[in-house]
Order: structure tokens, then sequence, then C-alpha cells
């Protein structure tokens, strides 16, 4: 059995990783909580975009130490309404008929994404149930931390965990295909036998067009 | 005595000029060389418009079209793709001139409830340029996106089956098409290929229903495809074809065209370079020396925007078959050319333009199926070159593909050419994974990319000709790798082609030189 490997952000989704955060951030327990946590993080977007230039995975670091603090329950509670209003909407209709597509290949989905795993759950149930390959709040006392659990899901890393999850699931590579959008997925895409790039930023279509992966775009109609 | 449009070569001919992708080469034959040239272009109807009027008043064994109309009924009108004629006709095509006088006839029997459907099958969709160029600005605007589309043969929502053939063959077509209460088919008919029985065998069809005839043992039993009554591809799509008119009411307009592929300018391509007066002499010279000197993309960017001449020779309508007979048999006057007797070798130059790269680079598949598909079908009776004889092929055979249309073709050469050649293996192998590629299928329904199968029925077209050939040379390709992936040799220049093809033996060959394009067929008998 072969498996279909999905990028998340720009893929299947018009949205980014900053959306769910954005609401997590602005619907605290009251406006004065919303209001330092929003301070916070407008401090810290300097580096952040920094970092989002360099390296992807100190992105993602920066990013979810803005939830440092936040309850696990309050997390949980919220994660329906964050998909609801903040990922189904940005959905790309054609992403739906993507996933049937290599579903009805018998292959087994997978998303592989820097989204929390709480949320991502949510995505995973709406496409049909899918495994997950995501990123986890570290809970101390039920309360998020800040930080990652390792490994974080991001560039390289997520080519490592993609043949983890492959070898454990019985699945061979050279018959896995593997979906992204962006240039730091390249290593992602390079160890299936069925790369192809969808929506693909400038880079990754040069790169695409190269090595003749195929290449298409589902950005073009948006659900409603 | 031979027909004027076999020339046998004598010492003191001149080169013959051929196509070698977007270039003309010239091409030393020995003497005693049988060229087939075409016949000259019949003459087009003065006006085709009243033709279709008439035709469609006056339809073969079937009622006039108005008296099949009742207000109010649903109406798909299915239009042929441009994969045939090619090289695309200049505008106005015949099928936008047809489908306006049908929706003026529609709309004047109070039919609003309408549909036109493109039969593209499993090739590519056109893109919303292509579908105003083919239907004119007029019905595109009034009618796309909502009510001009192409067929999508992925989609299982728009499917439907029909039912099977006697021979288990899945019939499964277009729903709208289906589910209309009325399907007029709207084609153009440039070769025996077109026409008949395969919008719904094939342009309006799943891939499901397809495979029932794109596979190696139908195609291989194809002698030729260029001949109904001999072609297990036409037996088969007839017979699917039954199934869907018993359950469907449809009425048909076909119009057939002459071949002149050149016009009046160009028109010396097509004829006998020993009787060529001085100044088309000088003017051939001159294409042949432009077309090797000029910069590669200015060549292609000409000789890519050339468009065919090809005019309007009859309009017929009514009953699928009976309008294809008729049709049948207008193309064949204007294609077949006796020929008496096999020859143990073919030359063919492969041109730019082929049915499945309208606005693409033909790639070497494609190469292929020109030369195989194509080309050593271009015959009725026995096939014009002998069994175990040699095909001489003169192409570049590049190793370029349009990555937007020709994406699996890419996979298919690359990856499962050098495998296997083997067609049977090739479908037990491959074609399913292929088709079932999420990746492919996305740019087959999104984008402007031909079918994950395509690619196959491709290979699949040329599997009589690799029963039948002992060899292939191409002559003049810039690589030796693709042309060994596709099963030939290469040759540096045609002596040395000639030579291997006599097999290093001094006895003479009978030669016989395609001069395509345009499309001739060898009317061939055996002595």
């Amino acid at each position: 059995m072969a498996a279909s490997y999905f990028d998340v952000d720009g893929t299947l989704v018009a949205g980014n990783l900053i959306d769910p955060t954005l609401f997590y951030l602005l619907n605290q327990a009251n406006p004065v909580r919303t209001f330092q946590r929003l301070s916070r993080a407008v401090a810290k977007a300097p580096a952040m975009a920094m970092a989002e230039l360099l390296d992807r995975r100190t992105f993602n670091e920066l990013l979810y130490s803005t939830y440092e603090g936040m309850t696990e329950d309050r997390l949980f509670l919220l994660a329906d309404e964050v998909f609801e209003s903040r990922i189904r909407p940005t959905l790309y209709p054609a992403a739906l008929e993507l996933v049937q597509k290599s579903r009805a290949a018998g292959h087994e989905i997978v998303l592989v994404s820097g989204i929390l795993d709480f949320i991502l759950r949510k995505l995973g149930d709406h496409l049909g149930g899918c495994a997950l390959i995501c990123n986890r709040l570290e809970m101390k006392n039920r309360i998020a931390t800040g930080k990652l659990l390792k490994p974080v899901v991001a560039g390289p890393e997520k080519a490592r965990l993609l043949r983890q999850h492959a070898r454990a699931n019985g699945h061979d590579l050279d018959e896995c295909y593997a979906f992204s959008d962006s240039y730091s997925d390249v290593p992602m895409l390079s160890v299936v036998g069925h790369p192809a790039a969808v929506n693909p930023d400038r880079r990754l279509r040069l790169l695409a067009r190269a090595y003749s992966w195929p290449t298409f775009t589902l950005s073009d109609a948006r659900a409603s | 005595m031979s027909h004027p449009c076999l020339v046998t070569l004598d010492p003191g001919s001149a080169p013959r000029v051929l196509f070698s992708g977007d270039r003309l080469v010239e091409v030393d034959l020995p003497a005693g060389t049988r060229v087939l040239y075409p016949r000259p272009p019949e003459p087009g109807l003065a006006d085709v418009d009243a033709a279709i009027r008439r035709a469609i008043a006056r339809p073969e064994n079937s009622a006039p079209l108005v008296e099949r109309l009742r207000p109010g009924m649903r109406v798909t009108v299915t239009v042929s793709d441009l994969s045939s004629p090619f090289p695309s006709v200049r505008l106005p095509d015949v099928r936008q001139r047809a489908l306006e006088i049908l929706l003026r006839l529609l709309a004047d029997h109070g039919i609003d409830d309408i549909a036109i459907v493109v039969a593209t099958g499993l090739r590519r969709h056109l893109s919303p340029d292509e579908l105003r160029r083919l239907v004119g600005p007029r019905v595109f605007s009034a009618h796309w996106p909502e009510r001009l589309y192409n067929h999508d043969a992925a989609d299982p929502d728009a499917l439907v089956v029909l039912g099977e053939t006697e021979y288990g063959e899945i019939v499964e077509v277009n729903r709208r098409v289906a589910e209309s209460d009325l399907v007029v088919q709207v084609g153009v008919m440039a070769s025996p290929l077109d026409g008949g029985h395969a919008p719904f065998g094939l342009g309006l069809s799943s891939y499901r229903s397809a495979r029932a005839h794109q596979n190696p043992t139908v195609l291989g039993r194809c002698h030729s495809m260029m001949d109904p009554a001999a072609s297990g591809l036409h037996t088969c799509l007839e017979r699917m074809g039954r199934v869907a008119l018993g359950a469907i009411e449809v009425f048909t307009l076909l119009a057939t065209t002459n071949n002149d592929a050149f016009g009046d300018r160009l028109r010396l391509l097509a004829k006998n370079e020993d009787d060529l007066p001085d100044r088309e002499r000088l003017l051939l010279q001159g294409l042949v020396q432009g077309s090797g000197r000029l910069p590669g993309a200015l060549r292609k960017g000409l000789v890519g925007n050339l468009h065919a001449h090809y005019a309007v020779t009859s309009v017929l309508a009514g009953e699928t078959e009976a309008v294809f007979a008729k049709a049948l048999e207008r193309v064949n006057r204007q294609l077949l050319v006796p020929v008496d007797g096999q020859a143990d070798v073919l030359v063919a130059g492969i041109p730019h333009a082929g049915p499945y790269n309208v606005g693409a680079f033909l790639n070497p598949l494609l190469v292929q199926h020109m030369a195989e598909g194509v080309l050593f079908n271009a015959y009725r009776g026995v096939p014009l070159v002998r069994k175990g004889g040699t095909l001489i092929l003169l192409h570049p055979c590049t190793d370029k593909f349009d990555h937007a249309q020709h994406s699996a073709y890419i996979d298919f050469v690359h990856q499962i050419l050098p495998e296997t050649r083997d067609g049977l293996e090739i479908q037990r192998r491959y074609e399913q994974k292929f088709a079932e590629n999420p990746a492919f299928l996305e740019m087959y329904q999104r984008g402007q990319s031909y079918h994950p199968a395509h690619p196959f029925f491709v290979w699949y077209g040329g599997e009589a000709a690799r029963q039948h050939l002992g060899q292939v040379i191409v002559v003049g390709a810039d690589n030796e790798y693709v042309p060994r992936r596709l099963g030939y040799q290469t040759a540096p220049n045609m002596a040395e082609a000639l030579y291997r093809a006599r097999g290093g033996q001094a006895h003479g060959l009978d030669i016989l030189c395609l001069h395509t394009p345009p499309l001739a067929l060898g009317d061939t008998t055996t002595p």
C-alpha cells in the first residue's frame, strides 16, 4: 500500500500558521490578557519575520512560544472554532477532490504540517480521516509551556518523519506521493517516488519544471 | 501504369524534400524509389452555411432535425476537439458555423436548455481561448463556462453507464449527454479515424470505457486503423456506439474536408519536386535553406503558428452510420492512391504537427505515434511495407516535452520504456497505476494535461506496426538514447539507413517514400 503525504498550509488551505495563532491570541479569557499576549506577540514579530526567511523551524518555535500559559482545555475547546472560522473557509474545494483521488487509488492519507495536533485533527476528520505528522505543544500541569515537543515538524525534518512513517506503516517510498506548495518542502518531496508541486512558489515551480514533477494549482476557487 | 500521385524516381530526379520535425530536408533516394504524393486538394464548397442548412433539412436516413425538435426539450450539442483536423484550420472553423446555425434553429423552436460539450475524451481540455477559437466569439460569450465546457473522463459524477456490449465492453458516457432528450453531434472528418461512433466510444466516454479498445490487443488487430472495415478499433467503437444509440436520441452533423494543408502559396510542398516550375523550385530551395538556418525558437514560432487551409468538401447530417458511410467515401476519394505491391522499405518524414500536440512540442512518444500509429497505418488493403520490412523516419527525436500538456508522457518514456516496450506487459504492470495517479489526474482535470492513461494509448497505437515491422531506423536524430528507448536504430544519413535496411547485402530494395503532409493513404494491393 502507498501513502499520499500532504503539506497543508498553501497546499490544501490558503491560510498559514499565523491565522490560528492569532485566533487564540484574540480569544483569551479577558481583554487584558488578550492585550498582554498580543503585545508580546507583536514584540516577537520582527524576529519571526527574520526566522521565516532563514529557518522554518525557528519560526515555528517563536510562533508557538506565544502559546505559553494557555490552558490545555481552552486550546482544545477553541479548536473547533479555529477550524470552522480560520481553516475550513480557506480550504480549496479542489483539495477535497485531490484527497479523494488519492484515497480512491488506495493510498493512506497523511497530513504533514507545522500546525498543532489538536487543530490539524479537525482538518483530518473533515477530509475523511487522515494520519497526522504535526507539531505538539509541551504541557506542564495542563498548561502550555510555549515550547514544542521534539521533533519539530518543519523543513528537512519533514522528510525524516515521512520516511519514518512510511517504514512504520509498510509503505514503499517509491510508490508514495507527496504534495507541497513550498520550496522549503523539497526534502520531503524528494524522498517519495511521486512528488508534485501544488500551487507552487516561484522557486518550487522552477525546480519542478527542471525535474519534470507534476505541477498544478488548486487555488483557483475557495470554499464558501 | 501507376497513378499520377505515385511517382517512380529515375537517376536524374531531384532530391525529395521531406519534413524532419519543423525543418525541411532534402533526401536523396535511389532511382526506382516510388514516392507516394497526396492527391491535389478537391475543391471546397462555395457556400458552407448553405450546405449545413441543406444537410440539416435533408438528412441521411433520419427525419429532418426540425421535426425532431419540440419546445422545452433538453438538447446537448457535442463538438469534436482540436485533435482533428491537424494542423488546426484557419478561421472560421466549420464547427463554429454549424453551431451558430444549430443554436439559432434550437432557439427558434423554443429550446433553451442547451449545453455544448467538447468531446475531448482523454485528450487535454481546451483552454478558454481555444474554446473561443473553436466555437467562435458569439457562441463562446453566450455559453461559456456554464453551458460550454470540456468533457471530463475522470469525473465519476459527470459520467453514467449506458450499458454493455455483447463482448462485455462497458459504455460509460458523459452524464449531460446521456440525460438529454436529443444529442446533436458536430464533427469534422479529415481522415477515416474521425467521425462515426468515435464520439461515444472515445470523445465522450470514460477511461474505463475507452480502455475496451485502447489496448494492445485491439489496436494490434487494426489492418489498418485507416480502414474501418479491417480495424479492430472501429469494430469495437461500432459495438459501443450502437449501445449508446440505443439509449440516446442522436442527430449527427459531419463536415468532410479536403487535404489542403498548405494553401496556394506553399502547396509546392506537396508536389513532385521534378515538376516544379523554376520559381517554385527556387522558393522550395529557400524554404529548405531557411528552415535549416533559422534559430530554433524563431522556426518553432513560425511553424507553430501555421494554420491549415483545409476546405469543406461536403456536409452530411442525419443517422450516425449512414452519415459516416457517405463521409468515409468522400474522404477516401481525397486520400486514397492506388499502390501496386508492398515495399521493402518505407521512408517517411515526420512533421512537427500531430493530433496530440496542438500548442506543444512533438515529444518522442508522439513521434512514435506519428510514425507507427499514423503513417504506418496510412493504407487500405495490405501494409505499404512488407512483413519484416524497414521503416525509415526523418526526425530529430529531441528529448523535449511540454510539461503542462504531457507530464505523464515524460514518466512513460523515461521510467517505463527503459523497463519494457511490450504493450501487454506495460498495460498489466503500469497502466492502472498511472491512470489513478492523483497528481496527473489533477493536471488533466484542472489544467491542460492529457489524461495519465493517454501515453499508454498512444503507445498501443503503434502495436500493429511493431508486430509487422522488422526494424525502424531514424535519420537525423539529435541523440541516440531516445530512439533506442523507442526501440529504433539511428543512422547518420539516408544512404547509411538504406544500407542497413538492405542488411549489408548488395541486392536492390523496393523503396516507397510517403511524401506527407498532407496525408495520403495507399490503397495497396499485392501482385
